[in-house]
């Protein structure tokens, strides 16, 4: 559990990215921070493992006060996956990987095997292993990114808009398999992110943030489409632009599909039981 | 060639001290200019002090200062050491700037996801930064190791037996053929401590001569390789 209480960030020039936030995230669950660049998203994340201080209130662990730990330390135990992976160029897949053992002083042999074994896990190739990052592509980049993440079992992974940087069709990919990962490993995961859709699909709790690290609304997915707390989260999430309101449109002589449209009217989906099979269609 | 020939041996011994001469130097002007430019880097300051005070230590005319270090150094005047300090100054001035800009090009994010992932910045420094400025590094001490065989022959000036022995000895006898094997033979010297470095950096490097993958997924065209490519891009077609 990751508490924040009446945390505050003022940066040297005067930049108030966070003001007095205080929230309590669940072990073992996704919390999303969201919000445009600005809203103090990133610089949340990043006090989590002491790459920012705070300049106010105080954060902690499993009820310890991060701010008595050793910030090396403290992130050794802390998986973090960055924007762009992050990677080291000059170190091969399983080198990347076996980064954190080694800092923890694991044998070279020992940390390479289970990196090697980790490469299954995120749905990479074993023959990968030896090439360097630049010899990957974003998607293979950020799939070693979440590998090196997990390699010291940490209990917390940070995720720092692991996905901005790849096409949307490697992302959705990337995301489910995010998804199964957390269903699997069920760390206490702190995600980045822009885009609400990704906060959507991956949250158990989302937390909206406005400018100067603002929470607008903390809520499910489900809280937060039904009950959009101001006009803010409402043209946020789409809502007031009819995107997030969808109605049943009934199509005759095609089947008899049920199409599921926003509120623009444009088609986002098929109503589950109703006769879709592709092969039907008369045409 | 009849010189040459009737000489083998003095070429030889003078070849083999002006390459222990030139060794000395260069390796000590990278192990004392790195920490310089990791200090160059703390802030603007210190970077602009350090810089200056190297090109400074450059404009120093070679001459006067192997005559002077005797007495700044309190060794004798045909005392080898002398030789060593001065062109270990003239290292040191040409490297410090290559160290300072060497770690300074390590990417931004790169050494950040070194932090967040865990390293202390005494281990980022060595195992991260260190590593990443090689090809920079490598590119100055390239440099550093072709100026310092050259100046090398400065020293025989004040007694130093290297390759310059050659130039002074044959002017003095009007004997091109003398010179002339005086300069083959620092050209060579040159050459060899050249080829070694690139050797070098291709083994500690590995990473920089593998093919990056936009050259292996472009298909059509026939696959370029940065040379002595590793992995090799032949299963492209």
């Amino acid at each position: 559990m990751i508490e924040f209480q009446g945390v505050s960030k003022v940066f040297d020039d005067g930049t108030r990215a966070v003001d007095d936030f205080t929230l309590v995230l669940p072990s073992h669950k996704t919390t999303v921070f969201v919000g445009s660049s600005g809203s103090g998203k990133t610089t949340l994340l990043r006090m989590i493992n002491r790459m920012v201080d705070p300049t106010g209130g105080r954060i902690l662990i499993d009820g310890e006060d991060i701010a008595r730990l050793d910030p090396v330390r403290l992130r050794r135990r802390i998986g973090y996956v960055l924007q762009a992976a992050g990677l080291l160029p000059h170190r091969t897949v399983v080198d990347n990987i076996a980064t954190v053992p080694r800092l923890n002083g694991v044998p070279r042999a020992q940390a390479r095997a289970a990196a090697r074994e980790l490469l299954g896990t995120v749905g990479l190739e074993e023959s990968l292993a030896m090439r360097y990052p630049n010899q990957l592509s974003g998607g293979q980049q950020q799939r070693v990114g979440v590998a090196r993440a997990l390699a010291a079992d940490p209990n917390v992974l940070l995720m720092d808009e692991p996905f901005g940087a790849v096409d949307p069709i490697v992302r959705a990919e990337l995301q489910q398999e995010l998804n199964r990962l957390q269903r699997e490993l069920g760390k206490t995961i702190v995600f980045v992110t822009h885009d609400i859709d990704e906060a959507f699909l991956l949250a158990d709790q989302v937390v909206i943030l406005k400018t100067g690290g603002v929470v607008a609304q903390v809520g499910t997915p489900g809280q937060i489409l039904s009950e959009p707390a101001e006009d803010f989260v409402a043209s946020f999430i789409g809502a007031d632009a009819g995107k997030r309101q969808l109605y049943l449109q009934h199509r005759q002589g095609d089947g008899d599909v049920t199409l599921v449209v926003d509120g623009d009217g444009r088609p986002t989906g098929v109503l589950a039981g109703s006769p879709a099979a592709p092969g039907a269609d008369p045409r | 060639m009849s010189w040459t020939l009737d000489n083998l041996d003095l070429v030889a011994e003078l070849t083999l001290s002006h390459i222990r001469l030139s060794v000395v130097p260069i390796v000590l002007s990278f192990v004392i200019a790195v920490p310089l430019g990791w200090v160059a880097n703390r802030n603007p300051t210190l970077r602009a002090v350090t810089i200056s005070a190297g090109s400074l230590l450059y404009t120093i005319p070679s001459l006067p200062l192997f005559v002077i270090l005797p007495y700044i150094l309190g060794t004798r005047v045909l005392s080898e050491v002398n030789v060593l300090v001065a062109l270990t100054i003239y290292g040191v001035a040409v490297m410090v700037r290559s160290a300072a800009d060497a770690l300074a090009s390590v990417d931004k994010d790169t050494r950040q996801a070194a932090t967040a992932v865990g390293y202390s910045s005494w281990t980022r420094f060595w195992r991260v930064e260190l590593p990443l400025a090689g090809p920079v590094l490598l590119a100055g001490l390239r440099v550093v190791s072709v100026s310092t065989i050259a100046l090398v022959s400065v020293g025989a000036i004040i007694g130093s037996r290297n390759l310059g022995y050659l130039f002074l000895n044959g002017r003095q006898r009007n004997n091109l053929e003398e010179i002339l094997i005086g300069i083959v033979a620092s050209i060579l010297i040159a050459l060899l401590f050249d080829v070694i470095l690139v050797a070098l950096g291709r083994v500690l490097m590995p990473w920089q001569t593998t093919a990056p993958l936009r050259l292996l997924a472009r298909q059509p065209s026939p696959p370029r390789q940065r040379g002595g490519a590793s992995w090799s891009s032949s299963s492209a077609r």
